[in-house]
């Protein structure tokens, strides 16, 4: 009965494949997306599904960065690091978000190699057109804050894009939809000061 | 390993809520979960790539307005896995995992979020995804991403007390707010955000 529904699931999904844009390859600096939109969003609902009945989970990364964080600080300030509380509620080890994290390093990696659209830069396209090509340092301090307020912010809301913007929000929770909008609105008028003033 | 064996295995420990029975619990502990975790992880990361959701023009197009890829992707992901999800927890196959509502930390840290994407450009799983294409410029951003979690966790003992209680509604959930059935909900809520994408797509062609 499981594996029926796992199967008729996957089974009416894949007519969509054939919709798929497998264009592959856009060497152009402002490449679209590989595959269509819809396509992907559609089989990054299915694997929620699975995730949920094979793991019990919902997808989700901001966690893992956490985790990592306190396995860094449990080698650095052991006895502080365990006086924390989110650290007492959440312990720090390697658990199923953060193998989820490593494994989208990984699948991106083959995605891109599969597509040939590794890029191997450190200054993305859009970001020297506005800022210069002088600006390496600019931009990793920029994504290091960023980086900074981001998970902050994520603790705080208890989620993030992943957490929240998918897997909340289709659960139909109050709190996700009210994050995913602000994730949004704080996005769009920072990023609109950055690009366009 | 099968999916049932796991679900035997589970059933002896105590289910975290809800009236299935059959439904796997928490089993992270497990190395099995944790290769299941990779695999899916090898999957989500796969999709992003090829949604183009790890690269950094697309991400940033999405906050100028002017790029619809991410709002087609997380649209598309949420009306799929909603009705997935509900018709899975209906047949009783798997458990919800309804995150609370926390009025004042969801709004104040959803912005601060919001401004911290801005500035990356990448989120925590588009961020893993974008150093896998090859964009090390992520590193910054998971270096920030992790000293980020870390402060959070210096002062999650007062916040805890104070921000975090500011309109705790608990796991509410949207048809709860309007007063309606969660199946009559669904059958409303799923098409209006299908007409959403129409909309966008008629939008940007015209």
């Amino acid at each position: 009965m499981r594996w029926l529904v796992v199967s008729a699931a996957v089974l009416l999904l894949w007519p969509t494949m054939a919709l798929a844009e497998s264009a592959g390859a856009h060497p152009g600096e402002y490449s679209p997306a590989a595959w269509s939109p819809y396509l992907v969003g559609a089989l990054i609902g299915l694997l929620s599904m699975t995730t949920f009945y094979f793991s019990n989970k919902p997808l989700g990364a901001s966690t893992a960065y956490a985790r990592l964080a306190g396995l860094i600080g449990k080698v650095l300030a052991p006895r502080h690091t365990e006086s924390l509380k989110y650290y007492r509620d959440n312990k720090p080890k390697i658990d199923w978000e953060v193998m989820l994290v490593l494994g989208a390093i990984v699948g991106a990696f083959l995605a891109a190699w599969q597509g040939g659209e590794l890029t191997g830069v450190w200054l993305p396209a859009k970001w020297e057109a506005r800022f210069g090509a002088e600006s390496l340092p600019l931009r990793l301090t920029a994504a290091l804050i960023g980086g900074t307020l981001m998970a902050f912010g994520a603790r705080l809301a208890g989620g993030c894009t992943s957490g929240h913007g998918i897997s909340g929000a289709l659960q139909l929770s109050v709190g996700s939809w009210i994050a995913l909008l602000c994730f949004f609105v704080g996005g769009v008028g920072t990023a609109l000061l950055m690009f366009r003033i | 390993m099968s999916a049932s064996t796991i679900t035997e295995k589970a059933s002896a420990l105590p289910l975290e809520g809800g009236p299935e029975k059959h439904a796997p619990s928490k089993t992270e502990f497990s190395p099995n979960q944790l290769i299941f975790g990779l695999f899916f992880g090898v999957l989500f990361g796969f999709l992003l790539q090829k949604g183009g959701v790890a690269k950094y023009h697309i991400l940033v197009g999405a906050l100028l307005l002017e790029d619809g890829t991410v709002v087609k992707v997380m649209l598309s992901a949420i009306i799929v896995g909603s009705a997935g999800i509900f018709s899975l927890y209906a047949l009783g196959l798997v458990q919800l995992h309804v995150k609370p509502t926390r009025y004042a930390a969801n709004i104040i840290g959803g912005l601060l979020f919001g401004v911290g994407f801005a500035l990356i450009a990448y989120c925590p799983g588009t961020g893993a995804a974008a150093l896998g294409q090859g964009n090390y410029d992520a590193l910054a951003g998971i270096a920030g991403l992790m000293l980020g979690s870390f402060l959070f966790a210096e002062v999650s003992g007062g916040l805890g007390k104070s921000l975090m209680t500011i309109g705790d509604r608990g796991k509410l959930m949207l048809p709860e707010v309007v007063g309606l059935r969660l199946p009559t909900f669904l059958m409303i809520f799923i098409p209006l955000l299908i007409a959403a994408l129409a909309a966008l797509e008629w939008l940007a062609s015209g």
